[in-house]
């Protein structure tokens, strides 16, 4: 509460409200209003989520700004919402990341523009909602609720071959949640009609009961992480989105995925998440390993950015799945880091697209000869990509793979490779894309980034580097929650 | 013998209805071609006085009369509300559609009124011969609506199929009653749940009764495998019939099911569960992979409508206030898509043309942008997609057959949903992804225009403020 003020309701239903605004009086006709309209709202959602960073406190472990109301009796349902150390830092960057996606859209988005950013701004709002909730049917609304936009920006706005990549993605991700739905309404009974998630965090479990639970969590979250072998609709769904939704696939809604692992699977089923981390383990290093080699090679610009996330989200899980802080407070860590640089990436992506229509790396060559500062801008996200030390690449990594060190040392090898593989991937796309002889008569043509697009990538650029060289502010809001976890997770609920 | 006069306030609603039909018919006897329309507001005002009636006489108490073969609870008073108000809703829909097919005559409203009565005395019925009797009335005004264009070939062979297959059914009723009558020797709904649980029965003959009983239900409740009529009906039915046929009949269903199944026979309750869990299970599957070939729309709401019962009988499965209220929650919901889904289906239709296939809905985000988005509402919602009402539905439902410890059974029903996720989104990608076939403004009365968005903001506000529906569902059976 600020001035007491619900915050936690207004970061979520400011946006939203504002989309709804922009959806209304927004027309074909009249473009710009809408675009300064939804800016405006979107600033002022950033605005309105900083409190929660300045008032919060880190050194305790329990959730804050807390609103709990009754919202249906009928199932003992409430509208309950808390943050803690795991969420908060996800929901500023969904504040952070959202005018962002309403300014790269600026001059591209041409067609429906307020329909356009009304679905982002309103997807920002239910992603808010999914970060902050506390009562099960809550979340599963908004979880569910933000597929509806991303697959209308899909399938409205994408590639050529959008309607098959919006069905899968939807599709695809109900699968996942439907399953998890069962086994929320499965702990309504065990908990004797609750639907709180705290409650459940404190219910003790039988280990097939837990085995099951988790399982069904499991699929919900490794859909939407993607984690391998259910990764295969973020590739088409990535290609064929427009750039802002690739930029809000990468940086926002992969992280639902694994903030549901913190906030469901591992304290309600810490015994089967003891069992089988070795699984998710082996899970996570095929995606680093394997998809980091299918990265490799790519010929579409977006398809490789698009495994180079899987590959990164395989990190994150495998910094679950280690139990310890190091892997956790890596894993959150990479799980932030990877929103900036994979939305910047994007972003590089997408200033390429707007002038050439073209994503095929064979495409380019010898961009640099025509936008310096734009190279130089790549650059500075390819090496975070690869994980340079100075970089928000680097920190998470780095965390990840000395906490795998303390658990088994070839484990650690494997998750390793990653430098190597990202560096190559990553840096042998940007020799190709940007190195060399002007290529073609079409990148003769190319002119630099504009204002718009400098000032995008400039404040991209400094968030990366910002958390590369000092990422002890962010450590420090999860620092208390993530031990209250792990502290959770040692005693057993069988 | 003395002539007792019994209490006709409980039934002070049908008798007014009864009277009003009458005049409906007359008066379109009377007036000319041009005030037909005084048929269509003399039906609405009837509606509303009934409402008014039944809101007056409204007690939590159960009220029973004509020795004791009517009943007039809280549950059958909210029901007749709901009824009221849909075939409100559809009279208002159809306006504009039966005026352009030469069907706005008083025939039309004549028949959908005694359908009404034929519903209502379904929801008040305590006696077997109440039961039958109200869904006679319902069932032959129907194959009449469903026969009212008489030039239209398809009209006329969904009616033939729709009347053999119904009479059929009311057969299978009636035998299966006659059976209980055998084993318990009475036909009113409490007398006969008292002598089962007495015990002194013949319970063999009385299975059989219920098996007879059960698959009438399941002809009326378009439950698998005693669906084949309803695609055929609803494809070959002028719309308006269509809708009116998928909507109200549904809410006099669940009443019919109450009275008779659980009032009645509610002592057999693990033998007919057993038997429902057969036709949920294979409603589920059949309307869901079936509907997915569909290219008629109507023919796929069909399906979909099948599939849509199978979760209505999971809420019986369940048992209990939990399993019955969730299922009264899911029929009203369903109600309301079903409403707005025809609604909007009749809204595409012109003169001269029918807006049956389904990409017919190609590009209507850029024909109708509001429009679009209450179909997308209504499909999502049929989808079960939070945070519209289908989803809560589906979350009473799963959660009361969950409850009772069918996890099997929700993990069916899921899987099978998200395939009927398919063909409803294959709708949303038609109006936002595909461009227009026809350029056409889509034109339309006012009163259709604020009813449809009535209808579609109804569908989104009642799933993020559930309580209301929900608290009524429940209330009407804990009475």
């Amino acid at each position: 509460m600020l001035f007491g003020f619900p915050l936690l309701s207004l970061v979520i239903w400011l946006p939203i409200i504002v989309g709804l605004i922009v959806l209304a009086i927004g027309s074909d006709r009249n473009p710009l209003l809408a675009r300064w309209l939804s800016l405006v709202g979107s600033i002022f959602g950033f605005i309105v989520a900083l409190p929660l960073y300045m008032r919060f406190d880190p050194s305790l472990s329990t959730m804050q700004f807390i609103e709990n109301h009754v919202w249906f009796e009928r199932l003992n349902v409430h509208y309950h919402l808390g943050i803690d150390g795991i969420s908060m830092p996800l929901i500023l960057l969904n504040c952070f990341i959202t005018p962002l996606i309403v300014i790269a859209g600026w001059e591209v988005i041409r067609q429906r523009v307020s329909q356009y950013l009304g679905a982002f701004l309103i997807m920002s709002g239910i992603v808010n909602g999914v970060f902050a909730s506390l009562d099960a049917v809550l979340f599963y609304t908004f979880w569910e609720a933000s597929l509806i936009p991303m697959f209308i920006i899909i399938g409205v706005w994408g590639g050529p071959n959008r309607v098959y990549a919006a069905i899968k993605f939807f599709l695809y991700t109900l699968l996942g949640s439907l399953l998890m739905l069962i086994a929320l309404i499965y702990l309504y009974y065990v908990s004797n009609g609750s639907f709180s998630i705290l409650d459940y965090h404190q219910l003790p479990l039988a280990m097939t009961p837990q085995i099951l639970i988790f399982v069904a969590f499991l699929l919900a979250f490794a859909v939407k992480v993607p984690m391998w072998p259910v990764h295969t609709w973020l590739p088409d769904a990535h290609v064929e989105a427009p750039t802002g939704g690739s930029v809000v696939l990468a940086a926002i809604l992969l992280k639902l995925g694994g903030y549901g692992f913190l906030r469901f699977s591992l304290p309600i089923a810490p015994d089967a998440s003891l069992y089988l981390a070795d699984l998710m383990i082996l899970l996570s290093l095929i995606a680093v390993v394997y998809i980091g080699l299918v990265a490799l090679m790519q010929q579409d610009m977006k398809k490789l950015i698009a495994y180079s996330s899987v590959s990164h989200m395989g990190f994150v899980t495998l910094g679950f799945f280690l139990l310890n802080d190091l892997g956790i407070e890596g894993a959150m860590v990479q799980m932030i880091s990877h929103g900036f640089i994979s939305g910047a990436m994007f972003l590089c992506v997408g200033v390429l697209y707007d002038r050439l229509h073209s994503r095929q790396i064979a495409d380019y060559g010898g961009v640099i000869n025509k936008m310096p500062i734009f190279a130089a801008f790549f650059m500075v996200f390819a090496m975070a990509n690869a994980g340079l030390p100075g970089t928000s690449g680097f920190v998470g990594e780095f965390m990840v793979i000395m906490g795998t060190i303390q658990v088994n040392f070839w484990y650690a090898f494997f998750a390793a490779m990653t430098l190597i593989l990202g560096a190559s991937y990553t840096l042998w796309m940007y020799k190709r894309v940007i190195f060399g002889a002007v290529a073609n008569v079409n990148v003769e043509t190319l002119e630099d980034i504009s204002k718009r697009e400098f000032m995008l990538l400039a404040i991209l650029a400094f968030a990366v580097l910002w958390l590369g060289i000092y990422p002890f502010p962010l450590t420090e809001i999860m620092q208390a929650t993530v031990g209250n976890l792990l502290e959770h997770m040692t005693y057993s609920k069988l | 013998m003395d002539f007792l006069t019994p209490d006709f306030t409980p039934a002070y609603p049908e008798i007014f209805l009864l009277v009003m039909v009458c005049v409906v018919m007359l008066t379109d006897l009377i007036v000319g071609e041009r005030r037909r329309y005084l048929a269509f507001f003399l039906a609405q005002l009837t509606l509303i006085g009934c409402a008014i009636l039944t809101l007056t006489t409204f007690s939590s108490e159960t009220n029973r009369t004509f020795s004791g073969m009517f009943i007039d609870d809280a549950m059958s008073d909210i029901l007749k509300l709901m009824v009221y108000a849909t075939v409100a809703a559809v009279l208002i829909y159809s306006r504009i559609y039966i005026a352009a097919r030469g069907m706005f005559r008083g025939e039309f409203f004549s028949l959908a009124l005694f359908a009404t009565l034929g519903m209502m005395v379904m929801i008040s019925a305590s006696h077997f011969m109440t039961l039958y009797l109200g869904l006679e009335l319902l069932s032959l005004s129907l194959y009449a609506m469903v026969a009212l264009q008489r030039d239209s070939t398809v009209a006329t062979e969904a009616a033939m199929k729709f009347f053999v297959l119904g009479a059929l059914a009311s057969g299978f009723l009636l035998y299966g009653m006659s059976m209980v009558y055998g084993a318990t020797g009475s036909l009113h709904t409490s007398k006969v749940a008292e002598i089962i649980q007495s015990g002194a029965i013949d319970r063999a003959v009385l299975i059989i009764g219920l098996v007879f009983i059960v698959a009438g239900i399941g002809f009326k409740l378009y439950a698998a495998p005693f669906h084949m009529w309803a695609p055929d009906v609803y494809q070959g039915a002028p719309t308006a019939v269509t809708l009116f046929v998928g909507s109200a009949p549904n809410l006099a269903g669940f009443g019919f099911v109450m009275r008779l199944l659980i009032d009645g026979l509610g002592e057999l309750v693990t033998d007919w569960q057993g038997m429902l869990v057969i036709l949920a299970v294979a409603s589920m599957v059949i309307g869901n992979l079936v509907a997915i070939a569909q290219t008629n729309i109507k023919r796929m709401l069909a399906y979909s409508t099948i599939s849509h019962m199978g979760f209505v009988l999971f809420g019986f499965i369940a048992a209990g206030e939990n399993g019955y209220s969730s299922s009264l929650f899911y029929v009203a919901a369903y109600v309301l898509m079903t409403l707005g889904a025809f609604g909007i289906i009749m809204m595409l239709s012109r003169e001269g043309f029918e807006s049956e296939n389904i990409s017919d809905f190609k590009g209507l985000n850029q024909r109708n942008p509001w429009l679009a988005l209450i179909m997308m509402f209504l499909m999502l919602s049929m989808a079960g997609i939070p945070p519209m009402i289908g989803f809560y539905a589906k979350l009473a439902v799963l959660q009361a057959v969950l409850g009772v410890g069918y996890i099997w059974l929700t993990v069916v029903a899921v899987m099978l949903s998200l395939i009927g996720a398919f063909y409803y989104l294959r709708i949303v990608k038609l109006m936002y992804f595909d461009a227009p076939e026809i350029d056409k403004p889509i034109s339309s009365g006012m009163d259709i225009k604020v009813l449809i968005s009535i209808n579609g903001l109804a569908v989104i506000m009642l799933g993020i403020f559930p309580q209301t529906l929900m608290g009524l569902s429940l209330y009407a059976i804990q009475q």
